[in-house]
């Protein structure tokens, strides 16, 4: 049973000015095993921030998750828990770290406060145990004693960022969704972040879904890769596969635009065009205006979900027909 | 120039709901005021001094005062005096603060410095306070003299508004560019500066309005404001507390038209100042 | 921190010498003769006449004059009453500061929590009928007199019904062995009025503030990570919204201040609440200026010192200014 299954997700939100909605989500499908890996990769206005509040139903109003849409956390139906539920879900068998650990933080109250909240929130502990077991996961996070009563304007990007992991981990998650953890940092501390999330997956056996806009940050850790575009999944694959011989047009432009230390003299090639407005998706497939290999189906017809082995899918009409086959 | 930031302001007041209703009470109660008097019953004219205070009926609406005096044309002689004195009060203070506010963040140093002290010494004294104080003067307070009291009296808070925005702007590259092409002060602070604070200006304006509004009713339900027989709502609350039993009408009708008007002003000055800054709509 | 206490509060008294400055121009400025206006229709003895000039400096250039001045509202002598002579302005003031301080101290206890209170439902049920309909009543409420409110509640309520008393703090009738526990709910009956009254003009707008200020924090980032640790809604609002949207809350209490020391004047003098609200009336009256010049120094006073006690409560309470 996986540890996270989403089908068909769609996130609406209704127009400003006239009727209807639109959908700045609009089908994603993925899933996550146990204690593996999942990068999911897209630019901004991908729609991957919004999948993953989507997931935990934390969606800013007025957005909703439109009918059609499945979630599923082990095995149990996420859409359909009551509020006591949801509340047990959340920081609970699903934690979540997001992008900005600065604003993440209530500047009121101290590090181990939160980590203390958090544990309280699904445990019954005293407050002394409480605290104890605060120290000891700010310490497995790599969060010394002498910072557990700092408050957040005293610690660093990557403090905080640690602190928000440590109290994401206090319901013990069997899954760990990262929301571009790491965007606001240096790079040195993003890498030292992404070792933190490793070993705590290698300990814990814990999944994660991570989240980013940049390919090459995960493209060591993660177990497979799922690359969003305009709301939608393009690609999906093990990691080493979908670098190695990326199937969507897309993921190749993506890895082009993408610098290398191993290929310093290639040319970066910056992707023509620019991310379309989430109010007026084109026609056909999405990425038909800014793509080299387009032809005849790509501006009328959505592509379908094609599989190409190995748990590889595409959406792209080089890889398949229109009776669905490769 | 002025055109512009005060013609978008009043489209986006128009737009939200409650904008809408206080921008058609302000019209309403302006029409009547300016339009109303030859209508009526003229006040001065008592049908029968002996009648006193009658309750409303078809032939008074609002009522008669324990004069005689038909109540619904006082109220509306009443808007007019009221909504007068409002405007200009209004339109002084917004002169003399952002004048004082441009030239305190403009020049600078020891003036602004001693300037601002000042204006806060004198904004931590309540605003009737002043008004009390420079009121008593008189005897019974001239109509000009009040009006200019009242405009004297409220400028202070806009003086800061102004000021803050010239000092924010005051480096800023446009403004910069502005005066290496040889533009005086004078000309920027006209041209450059003050359509930039035209909006939040508008909006403390209408939200003064109905400020005045109140403290004009005080003072002469007090008697220092409008003296009779000029009518004001003000001061006909005051007459009309001898007979607050018998004759609510006297004093439920130029209150209703207090809260009215004043309900209008807050509405237009919440929808504007909404229309700034959406996000707490 | 006592680096910054020091300083904030020699800002605030640096402001209230202004404030006291603004006044004296006020008295000297404004045409008329000063003596005339501070002696009233009491006719004065040669010697406090003299006095009254030596104390004034009105024959001495104005700069000696505002240093006299000063100096004498620094040893605490603010003059003569002119309505109530020869009581001292000084002794009137203390002597009718306590009912003020009980109906603004009820009027802000109110605000505080009720008004609050009611903002905060606001926000959480924002955009919906409960929000509007409660925006639309306090501004109402917000927009009316507070003179003619309080006349509308004595008709009604005092007048109309015999419910509650009509005017003043205390019950003349009451008989002199009445023991505490009557005095107190005599008292508590007289209060209910003007507390109703000045509270339905200002919850407006404590409610319209507190509204804003718990939106924007509920729009903040931690407000929603808060939620993704598995806090109920209810928690979330206490523990992070509430607590952050205190600040503007304080600053509101700074900005309150001025509107309850004004409001007080028409509401006691409509209630013949016996308060310096009153006393300001009577001085009105009689055109006892030295008396109105002493109400609004205490007034400034006590806004002053309200904008202080909202710094002090920013810094006691937002850990970021207190140990960067």
């Amino acid at each position: 049973m996986s540890a996270l299954s989403v089908s068909n997700l769609r996130v609406r939100f209704p127009r400003r000015r006239g009727e209807g909605w639109f959908h700045p989500v609009d089908g994603v499908t993925l899933s996550v095993e146990p204690g593996e890996m999942l990068a999911v990769v897209g630019e901004s206005g991908s729609g991957k921030s919004l999948t993953c509040l989507a997931l935990l139903r934390l969606l800013p109003p007025p957005g909703e998750i439109a009918a059609g849409s499945a979630i599923r956390v082990d095995g149990a139906d996420v859409l359909a828990l009551d509020a006591e539920g949801l509340r047990q879900l959340r920081g609970g068998k699903v934690g979540m770290v997001f992008q900005d650990p600065a604003a993440s933080l209530d500047p009121l109250y101290t590090a181990g406060a939160h980590v203390i909240e958090a544990l309280r929130a699904h445990h019954r502990l005293t407050a002394a145990a409480a605290r104890a077991r605060a120290i000891e996961l700010l310490r497995e996070v790599g969060v010394g004693r002498d910072r557990v009563d700092a408050y957040p304007h005293q610690l660093s990007g990557g403090q905080r960022q640690r602190v928000m992991i440590a109290a994401a981990l206090a319901g013990e998650p069997t899954l760990l969704i990262a929301d571009e953890p790491t965007s606001a940092l240096d790079v040195t501390v993003q890498a030292q972040l992404l070792d933190l999330l490793g070993e705590l997956r290698a300990r814990r056996g814990m999944a994660i879904l991570f989240v980013s806009h940049d390919l090459a940050l995960v493209a060591t850790r993660a177990d497979r890769v799922t690359v969003m575009y305009a709301g939608k999944v393009v690609e999906t694959g093990p990691t080493s596969a979908l670098f190695a011989d990326p199937a969507h047009p897309y993921t190749r432009a993506l890895l082009a635009a993408t610098p290398s230390l191993n290929e310093p003299d290639r040319v970066i090639e910056p992707i023509p065009g620019g991310v379309p407005d989430p109010k007026a998706w084109p026609p056909g497939c999405r990425f038909h205006p800014r793509c080299a290999a387009r032809f005849e189906p790509c501006d009328t017809r959505e592509p379908e979900w094609f599989p190409l082995g190995a748990e590889r899918h595409a959406q792209c009409w080089l890889h398949g027909n229109a009776n669905g086959d490769p | 120039m002025r055109g512009g930031p005060l013609g978008r302001l009043l489209a986006a007041a128009w737009r939200a709901p409650g904008g809408r209703t206080g921008l058609l009470l302000l019209l309403g109660f302006g029409a009547l005021a300016t339009l109303a008097p030859p209508f009526l019953t003229d006040p001065a004219t008592m049908s029968d001094v002996t009648a006193g205070a009658m309750a409303p009926s078809m032939a008074h609406p609002f009522g008669t005062d324990h004069l005689s005096r038909d109540v619904l044309s006082r109220v509306i002689n009443g808007a007019r005096i009221s909504l007068v004195i409002a405007l200009v009060a209004v339109a002084v203070s917004l002169v003399l603060g952002a004048g004082v506010g441009m030239v305190a963040g403009y020049v600078g140093g020891a003036v602004d410095a001693i300037l601002m002290r000042l204006v806060d010494g004198a904004r931590a004294i309540p605003r009737l306070f002043l008004l009390l104080l420079l009121i008593l003067v008189w005897e019974r307070i001239p109509l000009t003299a009040l009006i200019l009291v009242l405009g004297f009296t409220g400028w202070l808070g806009t003086s800061r508004l102004v000021r803050g925005e010239v000092l924010r702007l005051r480096h800023a590259p446009f403004i910069l560019a502005a005066r290496s092409l040889g533009a005086s002060p004078y000309r920027v602070l006209r041209v450059h500066l003050l359509p930039n604070v035209a909006g939040p200006l508008i909006v403390a304006a209408t939200l003064g309005l109905g400020e005045v509004i109140l403290l004009e009713a005080g003072l002469s339900f007090l008697g220092l404001g409008v003296q009779p027989p000029t009518p004001s709502w003000g001061g006909m609350i005051l007459e009309a507390r001898p007979v607050l039993i018998t004759a609510p009408w006297t004093s439920l009708f130029p209150g209703l038209a207090i809260a009215c008007t004043v309900l209008a002003g807050n509405l237009v000055g919440d929808a504007l100042q909404a229309s700034l800054d959406p996000r707490t709509a | 921190m006592t680096g910054w206490l020091l300083r904030r509060s020699l800002q605030a008294a640096l402001t209230f010498a202004a404030s006291l400055i603004v006044l004296f121009l006020l008295m000297r400025i404004t045409p008329g003769d000063p003596l005339a206006r501070l002696e009233g229709d009491v006719p004065l003895s040669p010697e406090e006449r003299s006095m009254l000039q030596r104390r004034f400096g009105l024959d001495q250039p104005l700069g000696t004059q505002l240093r006299h001045y000063l100096a004498g509202i620094a040893r605490g002598d603010l003059g003569v009453s002119i309505g109530h002579y020869p009581e001292r302005v000084g002794s009137l003031l203390r002597s009718r500061a306590a009912p003020t301080l009980l109906l603004g101290g009820t009027v802000l206890a109110i605000n505080f929590t009720l008004g609050a209170w009611l903002g905060v439902l606001q926000a959480r049920h924002r955009g919906r009928r409960l929000d509007r309909w409660l925006t639309r009543l306090s501004l109402a409420g917000y927009s009316m007199p507070s003179f003619w409110l309080g006349l509308i509640l004595i008709a009604l309520v005092s007048l109309r019904w015999r419910l509650l008393p009509a005017a003043q703090m205390t019950d003349p009738l009451l008989p002199a062995d009445a023991g505490a526990l009557t005095r107190l709910v005599d008292v508590v009956r007289h209060l209910i009025l003007p507390a109703a009254t000045l509270s339905l003009v200002t919850i407006a707008g404590t409610m319209r503030y507190q509204r804003t200020a718990m939106l924007e924090v509920l729009r903040l980032d931690f407000v929603r990570a808060a939620s993704a640790r598995g806090l109920s809604d209810g928690q979330v609002l206490r523990r992070h919204a509430w607590r952050n949207a205190l600040f503007p809350v304080l600053t509101l209490f700074g900005l309150w201040l001025p509107v309850l020391v004004t409001g007080s004047v028409f509401v006691e003098y409509v209630f013949n609440w016996p308060g310096l609200g009153s006393l300001t009336a009577d001085a009105i009256a009689a055109r006892d200026y030295p008396l109105l010049m002493g109400t609004a120094m205490l007034a400034s006073a006590v806004v002053l010192f309200g904008a202080w006690l909202t710094d002090v409560g920013y810094i006691i309470l937002d850990p970021r200014v207190r140990d960067p």
